[in-house]
């Protein structure tokens, strides 16, 4: 299978690797996927003050496919609001990638991480505004599907 | 043996996937090239001597494949390989003792063509049981001996796997089959010049070979056809009746010459090359374990041909692994390289958790690979499984504590 150039370069230099700090009131956390299906995707959003995503981290198990289209979603969320953020569509990412169509499920992926940070980080800040205690550190978002 | 050291192209990967394919071995070559031009006569042709040039050629490398397995030569026929030997075997004895006997037994490790086969005579009224194996990827003999009846025609069981490279208790089988009457086929397409093989010590009755495995020419194979007591085999392909009736068409004489070659060599050869291998074997797995945790080897490590690993990097995908060691050449063994984004059916029936069986390589080391190749790939995959881990939610989670099991995962 061959890939296209930008799948390779987000592969072999992927952008913004890591993790936020998940008990933090401003970040938003998904984790999609499954290992048993052989991608899991982590992708966490800290929003400002006003509403902007200021950054983006994501850690990913899956093939290079998965890695670069988190990779990528991770450059396109930045500097968005969240209702711009959750607008991104599978199918750009699939067509900036050049997915094989055995691969379009990891786009799917992508998307869906973001959809499940955003509705974390809402959730969150829905809580807040009605005075709910924080949520519970090492408790994991379930994923958006 | 050394022959092809320096025959890789710089610019090349090291090849560490010798269960896919081997390269020809130089000197198989040149036993061939004559057969191509000068000596190009049908083996078939009676009335001159370019005929009976090629057919003495023929027959010399019939001998040389049966010597490898200790059998007669009159008992070995080429085919195109071992797929159709598979096909050959399988369908042929069923299909030729159908009026007394209506059942196969093989195991659910057996490469497609063989479980395919099985497919396609369950759709002809055929019954087959598949059975299953331990987690070590060993048959257990007592669930053979309860499978086969006498009803049963014919038992296939692969001689070593193409995965995991696992060898299968041949001899104990064969001695099942003969006390009940069933036939004994092998696919030893695997094992054929890496282990001793002896048709008459292990009450073998059908032996699938391949060329292209064992340093020879793609495109050829063999099927050993046990002559005393007479296997009989319904054809697959009709014609002259060359091969003993039991495969029509002129036999390509420069294959023929290549895989008889490299019989021989692998004969020679073998307990040197194999005593090399599960050296350079250990080697790698003394560097991997050295600096890498959470690796596991599939298979059983002792009962297992020299040349092969199967192992699985805990919390890294496969396929993105393999993207990352562009220098080296190896198979995944999960198939999300395919179209299916199945794990390898060998590893999930061996009892290996999908999330692992995601992560698995399979490496195949063979007569041209050289020490300082290993160490290259053990660098280059030390590296590569450190850089994904630490891209790898899952490992993070392992760090943190988190039991992984305890999440509720989404399936999609």
């Amino acid at each position: 299978m061959s890939y296209s150039d930008k799948l390779i370069d987000h592969y072999e230099n992927p952008r913004n690797i890591g993790s936020l700090d998940k008990g933090a009131d401003d970040v938003g956390t998904g984790l999609v996927g499954a290992p048993a299906c052989g991608d899991v995707m982590k992708l966490q959003i800290k929003v400002s003050p006003e509403g902007l995503i200021e950054d983006a981290k994501f850690k990913t198990f899956g093939c290079g496919s998965a890695i670069a289209s988190s990779s990528l979603v991770t450059e396109w969320v930045k500097g968005k609001t969240l209702d711009e953020a959750g607008t991104i569509k599978n199918t750009d990412i699939a067509r900036h990638l050049a997915l094989p169509p055995v691969k379009i499920h990891c786009s799917v992926l992508a998307e869906d991480a973001i959809k499940a940070a955003i509705a974390d980080y809402r959730a969150k800040a829905g809580k807040k505004v009605a005075g709910a205690e924080g949520p519970k550190t090492g408790e994991v978002p379930a994923a958006a599907e | 043996m050394n022959a092809m050291s320096g025959l890789r192209r710089n610019d090349q990967p090291i090849y560490l996937d010798y269960q896919a394919t081997t390269p020809m071995d130089p000197r198989v070559l040149d036993a061939m090239m004559p057969y191509f031009t000068v000596k190009f006569g049908n083996p078939h042709s009676r009335s001159h001597s370019y005929g009976w040039e090629a057919e003495a050629a023929v027959e010399r490398a019939r001998a040389q494949v049966a010597a490898l397995i200790g059998a007669d030569e009159k008992e070995v026929i080429f085919t195109s390989g071992a797929t159709e030997s598979n096909n050959l075997a399988i369908k042929g004895v069923a299909r030729f003792y159908k009026d007394r006997k209506n059942h196969i037994v093989t195991v659910v490790t057996e490469h497609k063509c063989v479980l395919d086969t099985c497919r396609h005579l369950e759709q002809e009224g055929f019954e087959v049981t598949y059975l299953p194996v331990q987690q070590n990827g060993l048959i257990d003999l007592e669930q053979l001996r309860t499978a086969v009846t006498d009803r049963t025609a014919v038992v296939s069981v692969m001689a070593a796997n193409n995965e995991i490279g696992v060898i299968q208790p041949l001899k104990e089988i064969g001695a099942i089959c003969r006390e009940k009457g069933a036939f004994f086929h092998t696919d030893a397409a695997q094992a054929v010049g890496k282990i001793p093989l002896d048709v008459e010590a292990m009450n073998i009755d059908l032996m699938s070979i391949s060329g292209h495995k064992i340093y020879g020419p793609k495109g050829i194979g063999a099927l050993y056809v046990r002559r005393k007591p007479r296997v009989r085999l319904v054809a697959l392909i009709d014609g002259g009746g060359q091969e003993r009736g039991f495969r029509s068409g002129t036999l390509p004489t420069p294959l023929c010459v290549g895989i008889g070659e490299a019989c021989e060599i692998a004969g020679k050869e073998m307990e040197a090359e194999a005593a090399r291998l599960l050296k350079l074997r250990q080697r790698f797995l003394d560097g991997i374990n050295e600096k890498l945790s959470n690796t596991y080897v599939n298979g059983d490590l002792e009962q297992r041909i020299p040349g092969n690993l199967n192992i699985s990097f805990a919390f890294v995908e496969g396929e993105s692994l393999i993207m990352g060691i562009k220098s080296l050449s190896v198979s995944s063994g999960s198939a999300c390289t395919s179209a299916s984004l199945e794990p390898s059916y060998v590893l999930r029936a061996l009892g290996v958790e999908e999330e692992l069986a995601h992560t698995s390589l399979r490496i195949g080391f063979g007569r041209f690979t050289a020490e300082q190749e290993v160490d290259t790939a053990v660098e280059d995959i030390v590296k590569h499984v450190n850089r994904l881990r630490q891209m790898s939610p899952l490992w993070e989670m392992v760090q943190e504590g988190i039991d992984l099991k305890s999440i509720q995962w989404a399936a999609h």
